[in-house]
Order: structure tokens, then sequence, then C-alpha cells
């Protein structure tokens, strides 16, 4: 049953071909055999997932079942679980136990949904490999010695592997699409505003956005209809209605008209890779689509300004873990300062310290200017070049990621290096786009991704788009047999 | 651009972190090239161009009804603090 995505696994609870007891059960047992292996999770909660597993049965029985009743997920330690320890991967927050849901927890469990844990990541989302984890990395299971991406490294394993049929996860710079595309899955990143965050630990305000990793974009467009929507307590919650997404999927694509980002294709990119990108454009005419390319100048530019603006914003939001109210603190500070800058110092991992010392430092009186303000301005002609784009094209594709998986510890020396993995994936964010990633083929065994962006609030549109490519192809379908034969 | 060790003791204590010793040469390589990689924005025509603080267009605060939505929930909250006294938190001594 662990192959089954979540669309499914629907029928097949409603079959009664087995119970959503059984089916929790046999996913944790899967969870803990998997553990010393790829360390996908950092906590598991079995006494709550089969209570709820409990719950969720009975109501099948009674027919009060909705559509999404018994079906299993795993959450980002980085989503508010009320009476969970909640670490985002931090020892500052080793301790805590959440005293109040996200509202993502919160509207997935209204649905019925059976929490399996919470899933190991980069701490407090700063990474792109899952090695800045307080709780070690975690192992790709395709091969264990390379890593899954980041920073929703745990969620991206946890589906790769089939020990849990889909997990929350969060994107600030490609969290969400990398980690899918290094792990052959698929990894939606909403628009900015459609997801609440609420209860979603921040890193950078005006990127971060949660989203999910699944099997199959039509798993995505189930649960995201149920997680998506206004939230009066997140402030940047938009009030626009959520669309049908399931309905949505099977439109035809006749007509479609594809960008390709003239900036992506070319200088870095791996020629395999590419080679693989371009096939996927061929199934796409084959179903009607049309091919444009598209120039988006200031693109090239995305790195170096997020570079800027996601330590601005982390430097100002993580100053609120000062080891008075809640998280780490030191032994014995002799006095304010020394608990703040030990229990700081002491409690937060290397990655989290550069990114507070490069905002700090672009904050700082006399830089403001040179860097945050300028980087702002730069932000706006990304933004630019993206209406611009939309204004020719329905949807823009090209790769999620330089390259495949890399080995565990090849870049942690050089975080230039690892900036660059989000290549790609840091343009959506900077202008608040959609985007998601799906599987399209595999270089020397290892999963490659592809990725599809839209305008604003154009979900529907992208879950369609990567729907119909998903029903050609089986991509999304290869499991890492080695593992799972080794394994479990 | 290359930042001194001084400049990484003052940005350290800014941001209110503790680094040891061991710390500041491998900050001081590394934000020197962050430093350089964002420097790649200088050429950047930005010249009338408007500042772009976040992604929705036309945002502003969200006002609501003045009334009182959250119940005491001090103790559960308190539950995570590292040092509480009679429901205060307890930091070492401010004022001599």
């Amino acid at each position: 049953m662990h192959t089954s995505t979540l669309a499914e696994l629907a029928k097949r609870l409603r079959a009664k071909e087995f119970s959503v007891t059984e089916l929790t059960q046999s996913l944790l047992g899967r969870i803990a055999a998997a553990q010393p292996k790829l360390n996908a999770f950092i906590t598991v909660t079995p006494d709550s997932a089969l209570a709820r597993a409990k719950a969720a049965d009975a109501a099948l029985a009674a027919g009060k079942a909705g559509p999404l009743t018994g079906l299993p997920i795993a959450h980002k330690d980085i989503f508010c679980t009320q009476g969970v320890k909640t670490s985002c991967g931090s020892k500052m927050l080793d301790n805590f136990v959440s005293p109040y849901d996200a509202t993502v927890v919160e509207r997935l469990d209204a649905a019925g949904m059976v929490m399996l844990g919470k899933t190991n990541m980069d701490e407090f989302a700063m990474g792109s490999s899952n090695e800045t984890s307080w709780y070690g990395p975690v192992r790709n299971p395709w091969d264990p010695k390379l890593v899954p991406g980041g920073s929703s490294g745990g969620s991206a394993a946890a589906v790769a592997a089939r020990i849990a049929p889909i997990a929350t996860a969060t994107d600030t710079g490609g969290s969400i699409r990398q980690p899918a595309s290094l792990c052959g899955v698929t990894g939606l990143k909403p628009t900015y505003g459609r997801v609440s965050r609420y209860g979603m630990i921040a890193f950078a305000s005006s990127l971060d956005q949660g989203g999910l990793i699944s099997l199959s974009a039509e798993d995505a467009a189930m649960v995201l209809e149920a997680m998506a929507g206004f939230d009066p307590r997140d402030s940047t919650s938009v009030d626009t209605p959520v669309p049908n997404y399931v309905a949505a999927l099977d439109e035809p694509l006749a007509g479609l008209k594809i960008g390709l980002i003239s900036e992506f294709f070319g200088g870095g990119l791996d020629a395999d890779v590419e080679k693989l990108i371009r096939d996927a454009l061929r199934v796409y005419e084959k179903l009607g689509a049309t091919l444009v390319d598209v120039k988006l100048p200031a693109l090239p530019l995305s790195v170096p300004t997020y570079y800027v603006v996601a330590p601005a914003e982390c430097s100002s939001n993580l100053a609120r873990f000062d080891g008075v109210r809640y998280g780490y603190r030191c032994q014995d500070p002799k006095d304010l300062m020394d608990l703040y800058k030990r229990s700081r110092g002491e409690g937060f991992g290397a990655e989290v310290k550069r990114r507070i010392m490069v905002g700090t430092y672009v904050l700082s009186a006399g830089y403001y200017d040179a860097y945050y303000l300028k980087a702002q301005r730069v932000r706006q002609l990304i933004n630019q070049d993206f209406k611009r784009a939309f204004e020719q094209v329905d949807v823009l594709i090209g790769p999620t990621a330089p390259d495949v998986a890399f080995g565990i510890g090849a870049k942690t020396d050089d975080p230039i290096q690892m900036y660059l993995n989000d290549i790609y994936t840091i343009g959506a964010n900077l202008a608040g786009v959609p985007g998601i990633s799906i599987p399209c083929g595999f270089v020397r065994d290892l999963p490659v991704g592809m990725q599809i962006c839209g305008p604003h609030f154009a979900e529907a549109k992208l879950l369609n788009v990567a729907h119909a490519y998903q029903k050609e192809t089986d991509w999304h379908r290869r499991i890492p047999t080695d593992y799972v034969r080794e394994v479990l | 651009m290359s930042l001194n060790r001084d400049q990484i003791n003052s940005i350290a204590h800014l941001a209110r972190l503790s680094l040891t010793e061991a710390e500041i040469p491998v900050y001081q390589d590394s934000l020197s090239k962050i430093v350089d990689l964002v420097g790649q924005l200088d050429a950047a025509p930005t010249q009338g161009v408007e500042p772009m603080a976040h992604p929705l267009p036309g945002l502003s605060a969200r006002m609501r009804p003045d009334v009182v939505t959250e119940k005491d929930q001090h103790e559960l909250y308190q539950r995570n603090a590292p040092q509480v006294e009679a429901a205060l938190y307890l930091v070492p001594k401010v004022i001599e």
C-alpha cells in the first residue's frame, strides 16, 4: 500500500481494502525501519497518529468522511504543532513544545488527515542540503551517500522513500522545489500569501511560503485545496477564493504557451539535465503547447539579491530568540548581555549565525542604502521581468536545480557553492510567483526535476500542466528500489 | 572586499552573538565572499526603480474590531521558558 499515491489511498480506503489504522501502522513501521538510514524525521507521533486513525476509521464507517479523511501526512518541523516538539532543526528550539497549532496544521487536522510526525530540515530552513540540521543530515533514498537537498530535505526523502505519502514543506528560495528535484518527487511552492504563515516559524517573511511535497500533482491539488485560503491571523494572507484545484487537473493543454527563459539554458546547466528538460518540452508540444523564448534580463541577479534580502529579514526575525521566553539558555550567564550573546552563540548553528551576521551587516548604519535598498530595487526589476514574461506566455518551464544530488559534505565548506544550488528557484520567491518541480528523468541514475512557474495565483494552471505530463510519463512513479529492498 | 577581525566582532556584537576564537576567521572569510557576491548588484541599472519590499501590491495593514480575542494562557506559554518565578520571566540582575 505504501507505493500508492494519496489519491489512490483515498480510493482504496473507501473500497475497504485496508483501514486507516492498518495504513497508519504500516507507515509507522516503515518510518521506524528507515530512520537509522535516512534520518528523515525529528519526531514521530505514533500515539496521536493511531488515535486519529481510529477516529478516521469511525468517520469513514459512519459515512461522515471528507476527501482527506484518514490520509497520512508528515509535517516539516517548522510548523508549530500543539503539544508536540517543534524544533525547526535547531538546538535553539530542541526543548520547545508548541502551545498552539499552525493554521496549516489546524486545517489539515480538521480535514481529517493523520499526522505521522515532524520531518527533519536545515536549521531554521537555511540550507540547500539538509546538512545544517542540529539533528544531523538527512540522506537521499536514491543513494544514502548523497544529500536530499534542502531545506525541506526530510519531507522530500520521506515521500521519495514511501514512508509518508505526502508532507508539508516551506520554500524561501527553493526549499520545496530543489529537494523535490533531488529526490524525484513533486514539490509545490504556492504564490506568496496563498497559504497562511501563522505558526510557520519565520525565516524571511517577504519570501517564505508553505507548500507540499507529494508523489504527484494530483495529490498536491487535493491537499492544497484544504490548506490554502485567507487567514486573519497572517497579515500577508491574501483574501482571494481557493479554486477547485482537482477539478482543473484534466483541462486540455491545447494552445498553452510555454516560455523558456533564455538566461537559464546554456551556461552552468548540466548538459544531461538540459536534454531531459528539452525531452519534456517535446511531450508538451505533442499535447498542443507552443514554445516561446523569453528574456528575463535581471534574473541572473537573483542570487545576490536574495543574499541581501533573506539575511536582512532573517536577522530581524531571529532576534526573538533571546534565551528569556523560550528556547535555549546558556549556563550561568554573568549578566543580561552575556545571556543574550551566549544563548544565541551556543543555540544557533554555523549557517544560521552566518546569515544573521550578513543581515546585520547589510542593515547596519551606513550600509542600508548600498545593500538593502539596492537589493530591493533589483528585486523590483526581477519582479517586472516575470510580469512581462507572463504577458507573453502562460507558464515558464526550465530546470529546478543545476545538477543532480551531490555528496554529503561536498559543499559544506563553501557557502557560495551551496547558495548557487538555488539559482533557478530564487526568482520565484523574489517575485512571489508559484512554482512546481516534477520529476522528468534520470541522469547517472539520479532523479532530475523540471520547474514550472506561473503568474500569481496560477496554482490551478501549474497543477494542470504538471498533471498532464504525469499522465504521459511515469518518472514520478519510479521508486528507489535498492533502498527499498535493502531497508524495508 | 575583505572584512577584518574588528568588523566581524562588531557585527557579532550588534547581532548579540558570542563567537569563539576559531569562528572569527571562518566568518571573516565567508562573509567577505558573500559581500563580494552581493557586490554584483552594484552594476544593475536601478535609477528611478521603486524598491520592492514584498510581493503583494497594494498590501495595507488590516484593521479588526477592537475586542479581546486572546484568553490568558501565560501558564501554558511560560512552560517553555528557561526560568520563571511568580509568572515572571527571570533574567540576570539588570539594575544595580
